[in-house]
């Protein structure tokens, strides 16, 4: 935004204050019914897709193109769901597998953020540590699971340690790449001012590298969901992902259709709450995301 | 009194050898006076600059301010780049508190309002720099410069990046920044006129490495006008200087 589109957002906004005060109450009420319209358009729209797969979804169910015994009606969905959720098991699962998903994704990004930071600020640290780590990321990430089982038996500990790795190489590759990316610029501006060490990273080097960081969590936490599924389909006895093979073994579709949506509303959630309180730490980035949002 | 005392400065090439980037150089500038350094690119201008700010060490030589020799960043210096440089994680006000955060809350408060009041932007203390036009972000960082009241300013080529207009704006809001607070002012630029417009001392550096070709000594009075027969002279004297022509 230039110096004159400030004031003319000034100008605007005048306006529109005198607008309110009195003259004109009609205009203000067709402004604020645009408003309306335009927040509705934002809640409504996106809703559109899914609501319109369920209703396909549900006609073709009744017109009898699916198998009922593989692809059940939405309402049986829904039943099976209520059942679950009035024995009180389904929380338990959710409980269970969004435990499992804190605190792996928690260890993986103690561990990235740790060896990210050292390795972006220091040449030796990288040097040293980080072509072991990237042979270590060229192990696709489920190979390690009969390793963990041995090592830490079937419950949690292997479990919680999949996903952290999971969650650990887009946070680590995000941070040390950010660290390293630091405008050179604004570094000497910081030493021409006479800031030390602890205040060149703490006002300068962390500032500019959080985007990037944000960005590496927000990865990270996209992969700790499929490892949490990955780790509860190896072997559970709760949890979202048992849930899924319980429907399997004992062939009722309509469980495992009901924890894949399940999963569908937690990942966005978690990924839409995430993304939002990056968008507050950041709301000084200047791009094209933002200043869409902040016209809107 | 700001004191360069036989300055010069190499490189290592690719090869690791030592390459020259800069031969000897020695300048005294005093105080409250105005000091250009001018020259093609590549000649070490701002290099020179760089040594005097405390941001690279001489090869050979020293630099001293008030006989204290300058070896880092010092309180005394502040610098302005070629670009604002400004971080776009603080709004106006905070960058500008950037350069002083040595200094007693209060004292940043009232240093803050003093020095966006005086380059006309205390309406945008709270803006964040992408909000800013080119020529405003400029103007903090001169702010945020002068916020540390320091002895000598350093400019690196400051308006190069600039359009005409608003360079000739911001060079006349210098000068009056300059009468009012008296500190050193030692700039880099390849703008012949701008040289010749504001400075007392007109170092011309040429060739590569870098010498001192000539220093040309001002005592006329300012504000200069650009159109002046004068100005126009000495703008011809110097592009015959550089083997412009």
């Amino acid at each position: 935004m230039s110096s004159i589109d400030i004031a003319e957002a000034e100008t605007t906004a005048g306006s529109r204050r005198s607008i309110a005060k009195g003259a004109a109450p009609e205009q203000a009420r067709s402004m604020a019914a645009a408003a309306v319209r335009r927040a509705l358009t934002r809640a409504i729209l996106p809703l559109l897709v899914p609501f319109g797969l369920l209703a396909v979804w549900f006609l073709f169910s009744r017109w009898g193109v699916f198998d009922p015994q593989l692809m059940p009606a939405p309402a049986e969905v829904a039943d099976e769901l209520a059942y679950l959720i009035d024995d009180g098991t389904l929380l338990t699962h959710i409980l269970v597998t969004v435990e499992r998903l804190i605190w792996g994704f928690a260890w993986g990004a103690l561990a990235a953020t740790a060896l990210g930071a050292a390795t972006g600020y220091s040449r030796l640290a990288r040097t040293l540590l980080d072509p072991t780590i990237q042979a270590l990321k060229a192990v696709p990430s489920l190979a390690w699971v009969p390793l963990f089982i041995l090592w830490f038996g079937i419950f949690e500990t292997s479990k919680i340690t999949l996903i952290a790795i999971g969650a650990f190489f887009p946070i680590y590759l995000n941070l040390m790449t950010g660290i390293q990316d630091v405008d050179r610029k604004l570094v000497e501006v910081g030493r021409i001012m006479g800031l030390n060490q602890f205040q060149l990273v703490w006002r300068v080097l962390i500032p500019a590298t959080l985007p990037a960081y944000l960005t590496g969590l927000r990865g990270g936490l996209a992969l700790a969901w499929m490892f949490v599924v990955a780790a509860e389909l190896m072997g559970a006895s709760e949890g979202l992902g048992f849930l899924m093979i319980d429907g399997q073994m004992t062939g009722r579709p309509a469980i495992i259709i009901g924890a894949l949506i399940l999963f569908a509303i937690a990942g966005k959630l978690s990924d839409a709450a995430l993304g939002r309180f990056n968008a507050r730490l950041l709301r000084w980035q200047d791009s094209f995301g933002v200043q869409e949002h902040s016209k809107s | 009194m700001l004191d360069i005392d036989t300055v010069s400065k190499s490189f290592p090439d690719d090869a690791g050898a030592d390459r020259p980037a800069l031969e000897p150089v020695n300048l005294t500038v005093g105080e409250h006076k105005i000091v250009s350094l001018l020259g093609t690119s590549g000649c070490g201008k701002s290099t020179l600059l760089r040594i005097v700010a405390g941001l690279e060490a001489p090869t050979t030589g020293r630099v001293s301010i008030d006989g204290a020799h300058v070896d880092g960043p010092s309180r005394e210096i502040a610098m302005v780049f070629q670009e604002p440089r400004l971080m776009p994680w603080l709004t106006v006000a905070e960058n500008v508190r950037f350069g002083i955060l040595d200094l007693p809350k209060a004292e940043q408060k009232d240093r803050i309002a003093d020095v966006l009041d005086k380059v006309g932007l205390a309406d945008f203390q709270d803006a964040f720099p992408k909000q800013l036009s080119g020529g405003m972000a400029q103007r903090v960082g001169i702010a945020r410069a002068l916020a540390r009241q320091p002895k000598i300013l350093l400019l690196d080529e400051p308006f190069s990046a600039l359009d005409s207009f608003t360079r000739q704006k911001l060079q006349d809001h210098l000068l009056s920044l300059w009468e009012a607070d008296r500190f050193t002012m030692v700039f880099v630029t390849h703008d012949i006129e701008e040289a010749v417009v504001l400075s007392d001392r007109i170092v011309v550096l040429r060739g590569q490495p870098g010498r001192v070709e000539k220093v040309l000594d001002l005592d006329w009075p300012r504000p200069r006008a650009r159109t002046a027969a004068r100005v126009q002279e000495l703008k011809a004297e110097i592009v015959g200087l550089l083997d412009l022509r």
